[in-house]
């Protein structure tokens, strides 16, 4: 029945291409944590009241953030050409759409990681203050912990918007279910090829969403 | 134990600097409880966060302890805060962690060993009456629950002194109670110096040895506990006191009672300490022929003995009246006769 409505479709071509594009969003969605991470930290201890508060510093973060963010996907590949050819010696391929996805996901995901912290309630800082810890050890064992149901399901968001984001690279060249859905769908008029893209997509989504709920509600005590 | 000398902070805001804590002079001693009571905005939140080093002074000596805590910085500043505890209005748990694993915390920071630290854990959780509770998570908790484990977690590095920062006041009067209780057995039983500051003089009347009243930065008034609410000078100290002696409506209560028995005295009689517990009341009316009718009374039980006023009236013949009257000016009791307004 599947080979009566969908009649196009390459298995072999569709299973290596969905493997692409896991690929993708797996590494890029692994970078983006800890960039994300790293850089929403920034923000957050650099703000007013905090531990390292510091204007200079919190406002040059927070407009690089800006400006990567604001960047349509789409335009940020191409204006990270030169710099992908630079750094892999190539544009083609899943390792060469990396630098576009975690460059336009890292400043996005550091947003939700700031506003995440923001919602820490600051008396337990204070207190983990009081009682001697260092900042390592604030973020470590206070600001991670306590935020971490919202710094998951910010990755979640993060990660579903990877996918779409490695579809779009794979129409310049980047391979994956978008490479297949443009160039055997879209450009031979194989509608069962990209429907079955769009399908195997909408899977990867929802496990995507399941996993990252499910996750969430397991870690949230409060 | 703990010292500050003139000490002053000042914040600057937008609307110009604001002196939150204004020349402050302070000396507590070892083993004491001392409460500091004010209205919000008084400074004493600031004054009890410079003795951690939350804040520092902008001018001025902090000494805990021995160590100079406004000056140092750094490791020798967070050594320091570890053997300060320091407990909190709103709890401040790691809602993250299990109780026990919130009591560990302060030992994992000081690099406790494990099997140490489980040991330790396990002894305060007894202390402060927890058990069976050490695996729950602070939100199956109740308040009181909540600021047990915050005592626990406070002490776990057996520290030299306790901060409570209004540790009650997010708590109903029977669990205000019962945590007040459980400071002065720890207080005792471990011989620490507890630190707190408050707007509730229940809590001072009941655990405290000394008090402090701020207003406006200063400290306005100081003394034993006791001593302060029988003679409060400042209007501030009155009110406070008040709070806990005389209920507002005896005022009202009195001057009706004076309208209704224009013949008899009404003699408003003071205990303090040792005398509370002497039956004045007794004698009275089995030395004299008068009559003697109960209006309002109070008894407070503090630290270092008790505090109360009872308002009577005596009834009967004036020179009998008389005599009774001048009976009372004779026991340990201050009494007042109260005349009309």
């Amino acid at each position: 029945m599947i080979e009566q409505w969908f009649p196009n479709v390459d298995w072999e071509k569709m299973w290596e291409a969905t493997y692409e594009t896991l690929y993708m969003t797996g590494i890029s969605v692994v970078i983006t944590f800890v960039l994300g991470i790293l850089l929403g930290l920034l923000l957050f201890l650099t703000s007013k009241g905090q531990l390292w508060q510091n204007k200079a510093v919190y406002g040059i973060t927070a407009v690089i953030v800006n400006v990567f963010r604001s960047i349509p996907f789409i335009i940020l590949i191409v204006l990270l050409i030169p710099f992908t050819k630079a750094l892999l010696g190539t544009i083609i391929g899943e390792n060469a759409a990396l630098p576009a996805l975690i460059i336009g996901a890292a400043p996005f995901y550091a947003r939700m990681v700031e506003i995440a912290l923001r919602e820490i309630d600051k008396g337990v800082i204070e207190a983990a203050r009081a009682m001697g810890a260092s900042t390592w050890t604030i973020i470590r064992k206070v600001l991670i912990p306590e935020s971490l149901p919202a710094l998951v399901s910010g990755l979640t968001v993060t990660a579903i918007a990877l996918v779409g984001y490695t579809a779009m690279a794979g129409v310049i060249g980047a391979g994956g279910l978008g490479n297949l859905a443009f160039l055997d769908g879209f450009q031979r008029s194989r509608n069962d090829v990209t429907m079955m893209a769009t399908i195997i997509i909408l899977i990867i989504v929802f496990i995507i969403q399941f996993i990252g709920d499910t996750a969430v509600r397991k870690l949230d005590k409060r | 134990m703990i010292f500050i000398e003139q000490a002053k902070k000042i914040f600057q805001t937008k609307n110009g600097p604001v002196k939150a804590v204004d020349n402050i002079n302070l000396s507590i001693q070892e083993g004491e409880i001392f409460g500091m009571i004010g209205y919000s905005g008084a400074g004493k939140s600031t004054l009890i966060r410079m003795l951690n080093g939350l804040e520092t002074p902008t001018e001025g000596s902090v000494t805990v302890a021995g160590r100079k805590i406004s000056t140092i910085k750094g490791s020798e500043l967070r050594k320091a805060r570890q053997e300060i505890g320091m407990i909190f209005q709103h709890f401040n748990l790691l809602w993250s962690r299990t109780v026990r694993e919130n009591i560990a915390f302060p030992l994992e920071i000081a690099g406790v060993g494990k099997a140490e630290r489980m040991k330790r854990v396990d002894e305060l959780i007894e202390l402060v009456g927890l058990q069976g509770r050490g695996d729950s998570y602070p939100s199956q908790l109740s308040g009181g629950q909540k600021q047990r484990v915050g005592i626990a977690r406070a002490l776990a590095n057996d520290p030299k002194v306790l901060l409570c920062d209004e540790a009650t006041s997010a708590l109903d009067p029977q669990t205000t109670d019962s945590i007040l209780e459980l400071l002065v057995d720890i207080n005792q039983r471990l011989g620490l110096t507890i630190v707190l500051i408050t707007h509730e003089m229940h809590v001072i009347r009941k655990i405290c040895h000394r008090v402090a009243v701020m207003e406006n930065g200063n400290i306005v008034e100081l003394g034993p506990v006791l001593d302060v609410f029988r003679r409060p000078e400042q209007p501030i100290t009155k009110r406070f006191v008040q709070q806990v002696t005389e209920p507002e409506e005896s005022k009202e209560t009195v001057q009706h009672l004076l309208a209704e028995h224009p013949d008899g005295k009404i003699v408003k009689l003071t205990f303090v300490g040792v005398s509370a517990e002497q039956p004045v009341v007794t004698e009275l009316i089995r030395s004299f022929s008068v009559g003697v009718n109960i209006l309002q009374g109070k008894i407070s039980q503090t630290q270092n003995g008790a505090y109360g006023t009872l308002f009577v009236q005596i009834t009967g013949e004036s020179a009998e009246v008389a005599k009774a009257v001048a009976f009372l000016d004779a026991q340990q009791v201050d009494s007042e006769v109260i005349e009309y307004d």
